[in-house]
């Protein structure tokens, strides 16, 4: 599951997490980024071990801006508190998960 | 073994996958995400396919897939990594899986192309971006350079006009190629500051886009830059099999490649004019020399 997260929930949920946990980045006027959400929806069934989250850039400027996010879709894996590692564009499934394993 | 793999959604793949189903063939559409349209998911304003008088990308895109799939197509979403000759057809190995058909329609397409100057690699999402309307909301009231002087590039600067406070439009050429009311509406737009017969020779900023260095040697300051330098096609994965010319692969509008079995639709072909209608038409066309091709072996 992808869940919504709020600026004001980011810090305890995200950064303060016990797992690592995926950001997508994204927007619905971006026709890549809803090509990307599928595919991260389908992913976040097949790990346990990371937590999903997906943030929209319209309604949460203040995080894009936190995390310099100039362009999207944007993915951002977060480990123990602290960005672990950053992806731009789209990626296919398998793409995806070879990204999310790095980090297990 | 299926009867056809037709490999790509964007327009030409939809519109065989309803000729496909028309034509009562057992075939499969693999896509290597679960979203079709192709290049046309990035443009925010198309009004020259008939019918739609204004309409976006992402929804034409849409429109077309539930088309293809209440005709009864099924769609496989994986990334195709190999296509080989086999006895009686064709294996297409992809990246999870392994299908094999009499026949394949290859309508890949093409991507954005790269412009290759200094700065662009390690910028890429750092201020250098290939959507404009992906990205163009970043750039709010701050200044922005297209490169490019075709349609892309032309709609491009119109709609970073709208969000930035200047648009710079780069175009090595000494006139402008895009369509002509296109043309018209970037002459007329005073944000849109046009340099012509001039190269970018470098992008500059440290970790993230702060200006332009022109092959003049004139510099100027922007927080974006957007590529639209054409197209490349997505033909490599034919290398060997099938002739091309310039990374296109050589068909005429019947999509009969020089390799038996395999046809081709949309902008990967060797044509005029690659748009939404004509890559529509080549879908139609490939799936009929498919029947032709199919009743004769």
């Amino acid at each position: 599951m992808v869940k919504e997260i709020k600026t004001q929930d980011f810090k305890t949920e995200v950064i303060g997490g016990s797992k690592p946990a995926l950001v997508d980045f994204w927007a619905s006027w971006c026709g890549p980024c809803r090509m990307l959400s599928p595919v991260v929806d389908k992913v976040s069934e097949q790990y346990d071990g990371v937590d999903f989250y997906k943030v929209n850039v319209d309604e949460e400027p203040d995080l894009a801006m936190e995390y310099g996010i100039m362009s999207i879709p944007c993915l951002i894996m977060f480990k123990d508190g602290k960005i672990f590692d950053q992806s731009v564009g789209v990626v296919p499934e398998a793409a995806l998960k070879a990204f999310v394993e790095k980090a297990l | 073994m299926k009867d056809l793999i037709i490999a790509g959604s964007g327009p030409a793949g939809l519109s065989a996958a309803v000729y496909a189903s028309n034509a009562m063939l057992d075939f499969a559409v693999i896509e290597k995400f679960p979203m079709s349209g192709g290049q046309i998911l990035n443009t925010y304003d198309i009004n020259n396919y008939l019918g739609f008088e204004s309409t976006d990308g992402f929804t034409l895109g849409q429109t077309f897939r539930n088309h293809a799939e209440k005709a009864g197509a099924e769609f496989i979403n994986d990334e195709i990594t190999a296509i080989e000759k086999i006895d009686g057809g064709y294996r297409v190995a992809c990246t999870m899986g392994e299908y094999f058909a009499k026949t394949v329609i290859f309508a890949l397409g093409a991507t954005p192309r790269k412009l290759g100057v200094k700065g662009e690699a390690r910028l890429t999402g750092r201020g250098v971006s290939y959507c404009a309307t992906c990205d163009g909301s970043f750039f709010k009231g701050r200044a922005t350079a297209v490169v490019g002087g075709g349609d892309v590039a032309l709609e491009d600067a119109l709609y970073l006009a709208n969000i930035c406070s200047e648009v710079y439009l780069i175009h090595r050429r000494d006139e402008l190629r895009g369509a002509k009311y296109l043309q018209d509406r970037v002459f007329k737009n005073e944000k849109i500051k046009l340099i012509l017969s001039d190269e970018l020779d470098e992008i500059l900023g440290e970790n993230k886009v702060e200006g332009l260095r022109l092959k003049s040697g004139k510099t100027f300051t922007v927080d974006g830059v957007f590529i639209a330098v054409g197209t490349e096609a997505q033909s490599g994965l034919l290398d060997g099999l099938v002739e091309m010319k310039n990374g296109f692969i050589v068909a005429d509008e019947s999509g009969i490649t020089s390799a038996d079995g395999i046809f081709v639709a949309g902008d990967v072909r060797t044509k005029r004019l690659r748009q939404v209608s004509t890559a529509v038409s080549d879908g139609a066309n490939a799936v009929y020399s498919v029947e032709e091709y199919l009743n004769q072996i």
